[in-house]
């Protein structure tokens, strides 16, 4: 069943996250708030998520033999909203919603959007959510797989963790992480603030299978989510490394952009740059 | 007169639900023994997962768990369920209006020797401020196990409250409704409203007045969440003041819940016999019901206040 991938299909997807990216800026200024840069970095991942590597359908959200995907860093909704969105799982129109009053959008993921497994926001709980689930496509012996996106910053809560910890105890090989590792934190880089490092090491000496990848290269991203799923008895991490404010020369590394939505007039400089 | 623990009758009360609901699934952290999940572990061990010390990680994981259909029921002691990982319960179980069911054991300061770190005491006001929670603080053994399957017959977050002792069980009780309080004596002079342990020690407060001629309404106000407005507007209307008892700080538990209740509907005189701005200590239980003023006899001092 393993999907092989052929050079113009890696353009399509490649072409699909220029689009989500686009969508993100859009939303953003509309929105006037919001955080762009971790959103970009994680683009390229999450469209390979939804447009290749998951099974899902956008008619039927809560389709029980679904992929389960989870933002574990919530703030970086309006790529999954993107994506969402983009899949079908609501009209296009609500995008434009993003952070108002009765939206079904909110600043940080709640299931009144459709296609939202569970909240999420506060930061360092989303792998326990994601082995949660694991754990109970174990029960029902579905071969549903699960997917939970972390940031690099919050590999710092404690929770994480413990829920490291137990994925590997509970040999949940159904469960993969991803980290976008990006390398800034609101208050600045993640090595000055609390260093990560050794990140790979940390998740190998839990009991994890590890992945190092360029999360802007799409081939080694879906080959990484494919190596995933040959792992047996142990979780598998993909390592991202990424660019914070991907795709937009003015946000790359630029720590203002964590969580500053980009003016009007910013707006239409990057959608130029993403044409 | 029959004595049970309340962590028994939930132990053999999760069977019985596991049994007739292969949906219903058991969340421990390192403490099974205790909270007696393990009795439920020894018949389903694939519905029972042990999170080892890490109740934030055990709960952020049982939403996970629901959000997939099952119903779960997580359990440690009352002070680390609520308030190690109240952001968990916050955020991510109650936000998302979950299946998941926080049975905590170990509640109060009947706890005894094990002494302050291990005695909640805010865990009520902790439980009952978060949206869509509900909370159940049942009096006995029997009433354990109804309140357990009313937790699994109601839909979304639920807190039940259980303690470490053994506790008397109260004869002649009706059945248990959700939501409705259960007026155990009737009485016109003043009412005693109670949840947990302190129900018998309203009775037998109520008892001891009553030969002194006052009679006493003991009310168990086993929801605390959603509280029975009627209940306390009737006892406000119709006796001369409330005195509420719980093993729990007075500060935003069931106290807060009646007097808010009083406040807006009928204004009454509602004095609280809690715990007034303190940790527990070790002791045995009885000693420290003494100690923190929760004893029959506070209540009847307490009751005359009133009158």
């Amino acid at each position: 069943m393993k999907k092989s991938i052929s050079d113009s299909e890696v353009k399509v997807l490649e072409e699909k996250a220029k689009h989500i990216r686009r969508l993100i800026i859009q939303m953003l200024a509309k929105a006037g708030s919001g955080h762009p840069g971790g959103s970009l970095s994680l683009t390229d991942i999450i469209t390979a998520l939804y447009f290749k590597q998951m099974r899902h359908n956008p008619k039927d959200p809560q389709w029980p033999e679904r992929d389960r995907f989870h933002l574990s860093k919530g703030h970086c909704c309006p790529a999954l909203y993107a994506v969402l969105a983009e899949s079908g799982y609501f009209p296009m129109e609500h995008l434009w919603t993003l952070r108002k009053l009765g939206s079904i959008l909110q600043g940080h993921p709640d299931r009144r959007t459709p296609g939202v497994e569970v909240a999420s926001g506060s930061l360092g709980q989303g792998l326990s959510v994601a082995l949660g689930m694991s754990l109970a496509v174990r029960i029902d012996n579905r071969a549903s797989r699960v997917y939970c996106a972390m940031g690099d910053g919050e590999t710092q809560e404690g929770n994480v963790w413990e829920a490291a910890m137990a994925s590997s105890h509970y040999k949940s090989d159904n469960l993969c992480a991803i980290i976008d590792y990006n390398g800034f934190q609101i208050d600045g880089c993640t090595k000055e603030i609390m260093n990560l490092e050794p990140m790979v090491d940390k998740w190998r000496s839990f009991g994890w299978h590890t992945i190092e990848i360029d999360g802007h290269n799409m081939k080694e991203i879906l080959a990484a989510f494919s190596e995933a799923e040959t792992i047996k008895g142990k979780p598998a991490i993909i390592i991202a490394h990424t660019v914070k404010g991907k795709g937009v020369s003015f946000m790359e590394n630029v720590l203002e952009f964590h969580g500053r939505a980009p003016t009007q007039e910013e707006a239409e400089k990057a959608l130029k740059e993403l044409e | 007169m029959e004595f049970l623990y309340q962590r028994d009758v939930y132990g053999k009360t999760l069977v019985e639900l596991g049994k007739k609901d292969p949906n219903v699934v058991v969340f421990d952290a390192d403490l099974s023994s205790s909270t007696r999940t393990c009795i439920f572990r020894k018949e389903f061990k694939n519905r029972f997962f042990n999170f080892g010390v890490a109740e934030q990680n055990m709960i952020a994981a049982s939403a996970g768990m629901a959000s997939c259909g099952k119903i779960v029921f997580v359990s440690t002691f009352a002070i680390f369920a609520t308030g190690r990982a109240w952001d968990q319960v916050r955020n991510t179980v109650a936000y998302n209006n979950f299946n998941i069911k926080i049975v905590a054991t170990h509640a109060g300061v009947s706890v005894g020797p094990d002494g302050a770190s291990h005695q909640a005491l805010e865990d009520i006001t902790l439980m009952r401020l978060i949206p869509y929670m509900k909370v159940i603080a049942p009096c006995d053994g029997p009433q354990t196990h109804d309140a357990v399957v009313a937790a699994y017959e109601t839909p979304g977050p639920v807190y039940v409250r259980l303690g470490r002792p053994k506790v008397p069980t109260i004869e002649g009780r009706g059945a248990f409704r959700f939501g409705e309080a259960e007026v155990l004596t009737q009485g016109k002079d003043l009412t005693i409203i109670a949840c947990g342990i302190m129900v018998k020690q309203a009775l037998d407060a109520a008892s001891a007045l009553k030969k002194e001629g006052v009679t006493c309404r003991v009310i168990n106000m086993h929801t605390i969440k959603p509280i029975d407005t009627k209940a306390i507007i009737k006892a406000a209307n119709e006796t001369k003041g409330i005195v509420v008892c719980e093993e729990h700080t007075i500060v935003g538990g069931l106290a807060s819940a009646v007097d808010e209740v009083a406040a807006e509907n009928k204004p009454t005189t509602v004095l609280r016999v809690g715990v007034r701005n303190r940790y527990g200590q070790s002791g045995e239980p009885e000693e420290l019901l003494n100690e923190y003023k929760l004893s029959v006899n506070d209540i009847i001092l307490t009751c005359k206040k009133v009158l």
